[in-house]
């Protein structure tokens, strides 16, 4: 069994009578990408902070890398990297500048080398010795992981890393992240933007009112909430088959959504069959897909079923 | 269950020279120290040149503290200039201290490092201090090389260890106003907010404690039958009300110190004087003596507001 790099024992956050955050459980094994997701103001960011040891907690405990965040901060601090949200630098000083002081302040003894091999690693060497304000969003987040390789940690938090940039830096991030798994750093993330996080993480905790309702794989999770449906969509010109798409064995339904377009529910993946069987109805069939289970999914869905209930079903799957 | 506040590991004052550093490398090259230190070496310029033009007619004794106290119609003396100079000075260094890393959002980031918040907030005022004090020594220096130039001849020692005591007192009185921005520079998100309550602040005890002062002292002690002891007590209790305010301190200091033959600072009477020869300059001891009430309550009134923001930020969550 892997190491335990992140614990979360009933961790709470009360601000007078809110509850910010709600007997929140987490474990995180060496090594694996983990994602904290759910709507804004649901606890995301405010556990993350307990668990650095920012914010104290008002019950519950948290270990990382066995420390307690509480009254050793300066153990986690130190191997810990942490990437804030709309993370912010001093705009008057360059990069260079900027790590230095971070070096300086992890009490690092000839830090121009590691800051050199940093900058150039995010793909900043060129603009190493230019003022922050002139660089873009993209850059500085970049700019933020090149701070956090300056410790090297054994493990980054990155809280909604991939916000506010435009879709080809949010690619180049996520592509960071791999990076960082693949030596062997583990990585708690929070986002809100579903299908990126997919992409990327090993696991996933659903936060919402300050509880994790709902965690594990994203394959788990579908079979849990989509009760292990599969979508199949199909694209066949002619005669309507929808009735006959309904007769094949195990679909559940069939929805006409465009005159030529269908898409089924089955209990399996019945691709072949309803190929087969609109063939034979006569229609010229042009496109057959199986749909993953996208967190989107999972999500909409999840939290449909909690609006038509009643809030106590959020205890049914709550602390997976 | 609320756990018992446990004690910290590692020591909080990690850190505290590299903030201390970095701050006072801010300051010294911002803008806005340029542009003040400017008007602090005009200023000088212009009250010392005043000053020595109205000194050469006589040759007495004390000749360089009469450089700094000396006024000529329509300027006032260099130290009239410095008893509302340093006030601005010193909230100028301090109004953005920490609301400007919230607004830069750097604070997050500079507190996931491996330091305590102690080091940062205690970094940011030393920084402070640190530039107020360069900065008057510098002119401190400008103005005794201007005085050797023009007056042909050197300091005595005892100038210039009245003058340096002066200057020790004018850090001092700098230090309560850059520890009082710096409470408004936590409390106030908006630096603009936080600098305009500093400066009114000062306005309020400049100009109008004193009238205030003596209002409260007729209407708390008031003359009904003309008796000495009545006038001596409500003088007594205006002097007391007006010494809460640190510029009445600062002027009490500067005056004992800049004068020699300034005896008392309180309304003595006749018989107090029995024996003494009026106009003879005090030895330093005795002028040092007459203003240490002066002297500890201006850095006792630092060392509170200090405290005070210490507090503010120790509990000032850092979630934007």
């Amino acid at each position: 069994m892997a190491e335990v790099v992140i614990e979360a024992e009933n961790l709470t956050k009360r601000y007078g009578d809110f509850v910010a955050v709600d007997q929140v459980n987490l474990r995180l094994q060496a090594g694996e990408v983990f994602g904290l997701l759910g709507p804004n103001g649901s606890g995301k960011t405010t556990t993350i902070l307990m668990l650095l040891g920012l914010t104290e907690p008002t019950a519950g405990l948290a270990r990382v890398l066995g420390y307690d965040p509480q009254r050793q901060p300066l153990q986690v601090k130190s191997r810990v990297g942490y990437l804030p949200d709309q993370v912010g630098f001093d705009d008057e000083l360059t990069a260079r500048e900027n790590l230095s002081y971070i070096a300086k302040l992890n009490g690092l003894r000839h830090p121009t080398g590691r800051i050199a091999e940093a900058l150039a690693r995010m793909g900043l060497g060129e603009v190493a010795d230019k003022r922050v304000k002139t660089f873009s969003r993209g850059m500085k987040q970049r700019l933020g992981v090149a701070e956090i390789l300056l410790k090297r940690p054994s493990v980054v938090v990155l809280d909604e890393p991939t916000l506010g940039l435009d879709p080809e830096a949010a690619r180049e991030f996520l592509q960071i992240i791999r990076d960082l798994k693949r030596e062997g750093i583990t990585v708690l993330l929070s986002s809100h933007l579903l299908h990126q996080v997919q992409m990327i993480c090993d696991r996933v905790g659903l936060f919402y009112r300050g509880k994790i309702v709902l965690e594990g794989r994203v394959t788990e999770l579908a079979q849990q909430v989509l009760g292990g449906s599969y979508r199949v969509q199909l694209r066949a010109e002619g005669p309507d088959v929808t009735e006959i798409l309904k007769a094949v064995p195990d679909v559940l339904s069939v929805d006409q959504r465009e005159k030529s377009y269908y898409e089924l529910e089955a209990r399996r993946d019945v691709r072949a069959e309803a190929a087969h069987a609109a063939v034979s109805a006569g229609a010229r069939l042009l496109a057959i897909g199986l749909q993953e289970p996208s967190l989107d999914d999972i999500y909409a869905r999840y939290f449909e079923s909690v609006g038509a209930n009643d809030r106590s079903h959020l205890r049914i799957v709550g602390g997976a | 269950m609320v756990r018992a506040r446990e004690t910290r590991e590692g020591s909080p004052w990690r850190g505290l020279w590299v903030v201390v550093a970095k701050e006072m490398a801010d300051h010294l090259t911002s803008a806005r120290m340029r542009f003040l230190e400017f008007l602090m070496v005009l200023i000088a310029l212009g009250t010392i040149y005043m000053a020595i033009q109205n000194l050469r007619a006589g040759e007495e004794h004390f000749l360089f503290l009469k450089l700094l106290t000396t006024a000529q119609e329509p300027m006032p003396a260099f130290v009239g200039f410095l008893g509302f100079l340093v006030p601005l000075i010193a909230i100028a260094l301090g109004f953005d201290a920490v609301n400007g890393e919230f607004n830069r959002r750097t604070l997050p980031r500079i507190l996931a490092q491996p330091i305590y918040r102690d080091a940062l907030l205690l970094g940011k005022f030393l920084a402070g201090l640190f530039t107020l004090a360069l900065v008057l020594t510098a002119i401190w220096l400008l103005i005794v090389g201007m005085g050797v130039f023009r007056l042909g001849v050197p300091p005595e020692g005892e100038e210039v260890a009245r003058s340096l005591w002066f200057l020790l007192a004018t850090v001092a009185f700098g230090g309560v106003w850059l520890a009082l921005s710096l409470v408004f520079s936590i409390l106030f998100r908006a630096p603009a907010t936080a600098a305009l309550a500093s400066i009114s602040l000062w306005l309020f005890l400049t100009v109008f404690w004193g009238i205030v002062a003596g209002m409260l002292a007729q209407v708390l002690s008031p003359v009904q039958f003309g008796f000495p002891q009545e006038i001596l007590s409500q003088a007594n209790l205006e002097l007391t009300l007006a010494r809460l305010s640190p510029n009445t301190l600062y002027a009490e200091s500067v005056l004992a110190l800049l004068q020699p033959a300034v005896r008392a600072l309180n309304p003595i009477l006749p018989i107090q004087l029995h024996q003494a020869i009026l106009g003879t300059p005090l030895p330093l001891g005795q002028s040092l003596l007459l203003v240490w009430p002066q002297l500890t309550g201006l850095v006792a009134a630092t060392i509170l507001l200090f405290a005070l923001g210490y507090v503010l930020f120790q509990r000032q969550e850092i979630r934007a």
